[in-house]
Formats: structure tokens, C-alpha cells, sequence
């Protein structure tokens, strides 16, 4: 048997691409924000020297990228430095969001195993619903996220649910579609099985039909929910939303607070990171139970 | 008198196809009767698998009739007449193998205590004792297959339909099942439909051996091998009464045009 470890599979691989990105990130910092320091200097009369440029350019308040350690100072204190329900804490508006993302990826999770079963059951539904389905992802989220919420608003629905509503609008799609897939999946040879059973058309459903589609299933739930992730947060965009990660990303840009935008996206991406893995363990779990031979 | 219990008469099934029509069946004409171990031998595409399918009620004749233990193939199928094995095992890779034997259990409707005592003595009737919660994946191709006669068994039906079971594994073990599945045909004393392209398997296992001719699909001759007795091991394949039917069979297949370009 050859070593596997950890260290080796894992650790060294993944930390050697991020040592990489955080070195490519300061180069950036610093060619990014040398002509701010550069006009700083020439506007007072000093001539200033890149010595003296370099630690100044990771130290700007407004900078154009901010340098790695400000945005993780940032992170470390908004998360850890206060108090979770405070509205400068990023745990809470990590909430905020997370909590229209999961009932969104609920809502789109439903919808979309419905669509699918009736695309499979009814000939008519796969000629009628599965263009609008297509279609229906071909309109840019931003383009039709601010009449959501305007429409929801105006029949008095507001809060959590219509930014929740444009999760599911994005999540519903690959569900539908990876579910159609899988429900269409057994054999012709299972099938056959079943008619010679004389097994009715649910039990065909509940006993081969559901159960080949659960891997399909999954992987498109994974795809669901960080689109899901996406949703929530171009919905807090239009609304002007005064809180969750979309907010903040949003002050950030009214304001110039570049450092404030960067640790927002790094919160909004280590937030998908935990919930693909989420529904990763998850799948893993339920292939266990359903006897898939281990890799 | 044992009871006729397949009958076919003037059988015939044409499929449309995009290249147009193609005979599969034509002018079948067969009684089978109580208790009889049938082969039905023949080239691809002779139509053999396409004749146990409708007696299955899996395709529909375009002429002449069909009947199954006095029903029509429907209601034979809806009355759970027979239990058919396929070519693969298809066993459902989600359910270990006592739930795969269950699966036509639950269908019926059948009691947890009805369904335990059934997968329990039908494993025993397969050698598959101690297998109950392995995965199928976890067992070899043969005893998968065994796994899934035991799944057609536990419906208890009056016939086996089995469409080239034993066609996917290699003959060491094929050898080992054909001699399995006769005794259990003398144990179950089933009626058993069997389709096969293997001159020697048809000969072994069979009371009659129907040998089928392609395009169209009909029946060439019907051959009789009770001369062989009912008690029979391996070793009677070397026997002259042995020789002598396989070579008619293949006679048979040869005068049907089977082996024609």
C-alpha cells in the first residue's frame, strides 16, 4: 500500500495554491495602489521612494485592493471583536443570509422534484414546462430580482421570503433538471421487472424510480444550494437591504470601503464552501446507506 | 394427463420500425404443458426471447392468440402466473439482497412475517444462505444470478419464464447452475420456459427443445428429449442418446438457414 497522509493528500496541495494566491494578492496590492501613494507624495512636493511606497500601499484606509492581512484583520474583527447581534458583526449578516439561502434552497428543492416528477409521468408537462424551465434561466437574475421583490412588496410579502423566492427562482433549475435525469435513469430491464410484478405506477415510483434518481439528486443539490448562496445575495442588492452579506457588500461600495467589501465576499465564499461540503457529507452519508460500493 | 398450460396458436408479431416493418414472430404454434422444462433454441434474432416476452405480457402479438393457464397473457401477468429472470440478474444496487428478494414480496402486499419466511427458504433453494444483507455488488455474477431465481421463485408462481440466464457467465459456472437449476426444477416441479443459444444447455436441462429459425421468427422443429430421463448429471453429456439430440438440434438449426450469411 502506498502513503497516503493527510499532509500529503490534502494539507500540501491545497496550501501550496493558497500560499500562491496570497503572494499574487500582496504583488497585486502593491501595483495596485503605488499611483494613490505616488500622487499623495507629488501633490505635497515629495519625491518618495518605493521603500518607503511598499509598507505604505498595505496600510491605506480606502485602498483599491486591500492587502491580505487588512481584509483578515477586518474578518477576525467582525466576526470574533463583536457581539453576533450587533449590526457590524459579520456572523449576523452571514445569518441573514444564510437563513433566505436555506429556506430558498428548501423551497427550490421542492419545486423542483415536483417539476421533475410531472416532466417524467406526464408527456404533455415535458413538452409544456420544459421550455419555460430553460427559459426561465436565460433571464439575467438581475434584470428580474428587483420586480420579486417589488411584486412581493406590493401584495404585502416582505422580509425573508421574496429574497428567499429568488434563491429558489436560481435553485430550482439544476434540481429539476438532475432529477428529471435520474427519474428517467433505471433500466428498461428494471422496468420490465416491475410490469411483470404488475406493480402500479407509484409503486414503480417509490421502489426504482426515486431511488436511482438519489445520486442525480444529490449532485444537483449541490450546484442548487450555492446558487442558492448567489440568489440571496443579489436579492439583498435591490432592496436596499440594510442587513445581510449582500448589505454589506453594498455599503462597502457607497462608501469606498474596499476592505469592507473583500472581507464580505471572503465570508460569502467560505459560506458556499461550507454548505456544498454540508450537502457533500450528507450524499455521502445516504450513498452509504443505500450500499454504493465504497471508491 | 398433465394440463396444457401455454398455449400459443398461429402466433404472429410484426414491429414498425423506422426501417420498416420487421417479423419477428410468425405462425407460432406451441403447447406446453404441466411440469415441462422447454427450451427455446435458436440464432439471434429468431425471435425466442420476443415469443417468452409476450407469453410474458412484456409485448403484444399482432396476430393469432396466446394463452396462459387458460388466461390471456394480462391476466396471467396481474395474477402473478409466472416469475421471469432476465438476462442480467438486475438486482436493484440499493437494496442488499434479502430487500431485493422482498421487492416482489412488497409488491404483493405480503405481511413482514410472510416476506421473512419466503426470502429465508428461497435463499436455502438457491444456496445463498448467510448472503442476506450483502450488497449485490459484493457477490460474483453467478451468484447474483441465483439471487435473482430465488427473487422469481418467492413469488411462488406456477412457471419460470428465464430469457438466457445464464448467457452472461463464463461455462465453468454455467455448468454449475444448469446442474442447480435442475434440481431445483425437480424439487419445484415449476414449469419452466428457457431461452437459450447454447446447444448443450438446451439438451441438458430440457424435456423439449424447440429449435426456432430467423427472419422471420418461426418454429423450425420440436425435438423430444425425454429419452434422456429425469434424473440427469453433468456426465450425461457424454452419453450417445446425448450426442445424438444435441447433433439433431444442430441439424436443426442448420437446415432453419441459422447459420446463413
Amino acid at each position: 500500500m502506498s502513503e497516503h497522509s493527510l499532509l500529503h493528500d490534502k494539507i500540501l496541495p491545497i496550501g501550496t495554491v493558497v500560499l500562491a494566491i496570497i503572494a499574487l494578492w500582496y504583488a497585486a496590492a502593491v501595483f495596485l495602489n503605488t499611483p494613490f501613494e505616488r500622487d499623495q507624495a507629488q501633490r505635497a512636493g515629495n519625491t518618495i521612494s518605493f521603500s518607503e511606497i511598499l509598507p505604505r500601499t498595505m496600510a491605506q484606509e480606502r485602498p483599491v485592493l486591500p492587502a491580505p492581512h487588512q481584509v483578515f484583520a477586518e474578518l477576525w474583527d467582525t466576526t470574533v471583536g463583536k457581539s453576533i447581534t450587533s449590526k457590524r458583526s459579520l456572523v449576523y449578516h452571514s445569518w441573514i443570509t444564510l437563513s433566505s439561502t436555506l429556506l430558498g434552497f428548501l423551497m427550490g428543492t421542492v419545486l423542483g422534484v415536483a417539476l421533475a416528477v410531472g416532466i417524467v409521468h406526464y408527456q404533455t408537462l415535458d413538452r409544456s414546462l420544459m421550455p419555460w424551465i430553460i427559459t426561465s434561466q436565460t433571464i439575467p437574475i438581475l434584470a428580474i430580482a428587483p420586480m420579486i421583490i417589488v411584486v412581493l412588496n406590493a401584495v404585502g410579502i416582505s422580509g425573508l421570503l421574496p429574497k428567499a423566492t429568488i434563491s429558489m427562482y436560481l435553485s430550482f433549475f439544476p434540481i429539476a433538471v438532475g432529477m428529471t435525469k435520474g427519474l428517467r435513469s433505471p433500466e428498461v430491464m428494471h422496468l420490465d421487472l416491475m410490469r411483470t410484478y404488475s406493480a402500479t405506477a407509484s409503486q414503480t415510483f417509490w421502489k426504482l424510480r426515486l431511488p436511482a434518481a438519489v445520486p442525480f439528486l444529490v449532485t444537483s443539490m449541490k450546484v442548487a444550494i450555492s446558487i442558492a448562496l448567489v440568489g440571496a445575495i443579489v436579492g439583498e442588492l435591490p432592496t436596499g437591504a440594510v442587513a445581510g452579506l449582500g448589505a454589506r457588500l453594498l455599503a462597502g461600495s457607497y462608501y469606498g470601503q474596499t476592505v469592507q467589501i473583500w472581507s464580505a465576499l471572503l465570508m460569502a465564499a467560505a459560506l458556499a464552501g461550507i454548505l456544498v461540503m454540508t450537502v457533500d457529507i450528507i450524499g455521502a452519508w445516504v450513498n452509504r446507506r443505500m450500499g454504493v460500493k465504497p471508491a | 394427463m398433465p394440463e396444457t398450460v401455454i398455449s400459443a396458436q398461429k402466433l404472429d408479431l410484426t414491429f414498425e420500425t423506422n426501417d420498416g416493418p420487421v417479423h419477428a414472430l410468425k405462425d407460432i404454434t406451441l403447447d406446453i404443458t404441466e411440469g415441462e422444462f422447454v427450451s427455446l433454441i435458436g440464432p439471434s434474432g429468431c425471435g425466442k426471447t420476443t415469443l417468452l416476452r409476450v407469453i410474458a405480457d412484456l409485448e403484444q402479438p399482432t396476430g393469432g392468440s396466446v394463452s396462459v393457464n387458460g388466461l390471456t397473457p394480462e391476466q396471467a401477468r396481474l395474477a402473478r402466473a409466472y416469475g421471469y429472470v432476465f438476462q442480467q440478474a438486475a438486482l436493484l444496487p440499493w437494496r442488499t439482497i434479502e430487500d431485493n428478494i422482498a421487492l416482489p414480496l412488497e409488491v404483493m402486499g405480503l405481511d413482514a412475517a410472510t416476506r421473512t419466511s419466503r426470502i429465508k427458504s428461497n435463499l436455502e433453494l438457491v444456496n445463498l444462505s448467510g448472503f442476506e444483507k450483502k450488497f449485490p455488488w459484493q457477490l460474483s455474477g453467478g451468484m447474483q444470478q441465483r439471487a435473482s431465481i430465488a427473487r422469481a421463485l418467492a413469488v411462488e408462481p406456477d412457471m419460470l419464464l428465464m430469457d438466457e440466464p445464464f448467457g452472461a457467465l463464463d461455462e465453468i459456472v454455467r455448468d454449475h447452475l444448469n446442474e442447480q437449476l435442475l434440481k431445483l426444477w425437480a424439487k419445484t416441479k415449476k414449469t419452466v420456459v428457457f431461452v437459450t443459444h447454447s446447444i448443450p444447455e438446451a439438451v441438458f436441462l430440457s424435456t423439449k427443445i424447440v429449435v426456432m429459425s430467423p427472419r422471420p421468427g418461426r418454429i423450425y422443429e420440436i425435438i423430444d428429449c425425454s429419452a434422456l430421463g429425469t434424473e440427469r448429471s453433468l456426465d450425461i453429456r457424454e452419453t450417445p442418446e446425448f450426442l445424438k439430440i444435441a447433433h439433431q438440434v444442430r441439424e436443426g438449426l442448420k437446415a432453419g438457414h441459422s447459420y446463413d450469411d
